[in-house]
């Protein structure tokens, strides 16, 4: 599946089938700091995720100042 | 994964609060947190003109989308604070976000009025980069609600920011910030009243809230504010949090309920020695407010000689 991540943008291959919250300990990322999305809708943690996949890792601490 | 409400397939689970919901009842639960937040703390009146401090980031996009959906009447305020490509972007989101809903969104641009931008306002005044930013949008939003004649000034803390101020704090003791770290901050001498509506929600909750809002907001973080103390705070926390839920809300829901008040009166006796400064007529503990000055630092500008005394606020 491609894997798509911000700060700094990068694009991931991950083998599927992966669970979430198996996707997110494997890339070593604490699930409260981030969203997993598909299409225009978020994923919960115990999702399958399959190779067809594509899917968003997006933190949510942003923003900031303008 | 089903949802607490109505069992049917959930989008997000909540830790802290030991639930998961679909889009609908999450999105629910966001107003009804918001709606607590004004109730419980007395923040806005249904009659109250609201201005909100928009960035064009989650929270204070979300934090007016929920204002008016729950029938507030709240208009946004842009701060330009010419921090290149990233201010670009944030200014036109911002502006996209106001002009699709028909919402007035006032905008105030610090290079174009003050005649400096945050970088170089930073490094003129031998201060870090947020602390010259923060310095200017608290002076700015004050000035803008006060001469728009808004009632209240909302703006985007969220539970997380407001956790990791308090840790920053305390691990300083800073008490006269401790004693004004509070939901509402009351109008007193020039300042607007001053609210957080967003305390009782997270900050993935937020991002989660513009996911299935359909909100675009800036997903960067500010290019300034890569390495701050701040976000170390909040790192510090999530990784507290992940193995503990629910211990930022217990931090500074328990700081509120059991602490707060010790620190309150340093904060009033420092209040009660402010006066009008002499440039702007901003509230300000010296002749000249801090604004003001790093206003002449930033544009080199020699110090004009100012009047003794206080001037009508």
């Amino acid at each position: 599946m491609k894997v798509r991540l911000r700060n700094p943008k990068r694009e991931l291959e991950v083998a599927g089938p992966v669970r979430v919250h198996a996707l997110l300990e494997r890339l070593e990322l604490n699930r409260e700091t981030v969203l997993v999305i598909r299409g225009d809708t978020l994923v919960p943690g115990d999702v399958l995720l399959d190779d067809t996949d594509v899917v968003e890792i997006r933190p949510v601490i942003s923003g900031g100042a303008a | 994964m089903k949802c607490t409400v109505c069992k049917g397939p959930a989008v997000i689970d909540i830790r802290r609060h030991n639930a998961n919901f679909c889009a609908e009842h999450f999105l629910r639960l966001c107003r009804d947190q918001v709606a607590k937040a004004i109730k419980d703390f007395a923040m806005i009146e249904p009659s109250d003109r609201a201005l909100v401090a928009v960035s064009g980031g989650k929270d204070s996009l979300a934090v007016w989308d929920i204002l008016v959906e729950l029938g507030y009447q709240a208009d946004g305020l842009y701060l330009g604070l010419g921090i290149g490509d990233y201010s670009d972007a944030s200014g036109e989101t911002a502006r996209a976000f106001a002009r699709d809903r028909g919402w007035t969104l006032l905008e105030v641009d610090l290079p174009t009025e003050h005649g400096f931008d945050i970088p170089t306002g930073a490094k003129a005044a031998r201060r870090v980069p947020c602390s010259a930013c923060g310095l200017s949008k608290r002076h700015l939003f004050d000035e803008a609600a006060r001469t728009g004649g808004y009632d209240v000034l909302v703006t985007g803390h969220n539970l997380d920011d407001e956790a990791a101020v308090l840790f920053g704090n305390v691990l300083h003791w800073q008490d006269d910030y401790l004693g004004r770290q509070l939901p509402v901050l009351p109008a007193r001498q020039g300042f607007p009243r001053k609210v957080k509506p967003l305390v009782r929600l997270g900050e993935r909750e937020m991002a989660a809230y513009c996911v299935l809002r359909g909100i675009d907001y800036i997903v960067e973080e500010c290019p300034m504010a890569a390495g701050n103390k701040h976000l170390g705070y909040k790192e510090a926390l999530n990784l507290i949090e992940a193995a503990s839920p629910g211990t930022k809300h217990d931090f500074y829901f328990g700081f509120l309920a059991r602490a707060s008040a010790r620190f309150t009166p340093d904060a009033v006796a420092e209040r009660e020695l402010l006066q009008a400064c002499a440039r702007c007529g901003a509230p300000t503990p010296g002749e000249v407010c801090a604004f003001c000055r790093l206003v002449d630092r930033a544009t080199d500008r020699e110090a004009v000689p100012v009047a003794l005394g206080r001037r009508p606020g």
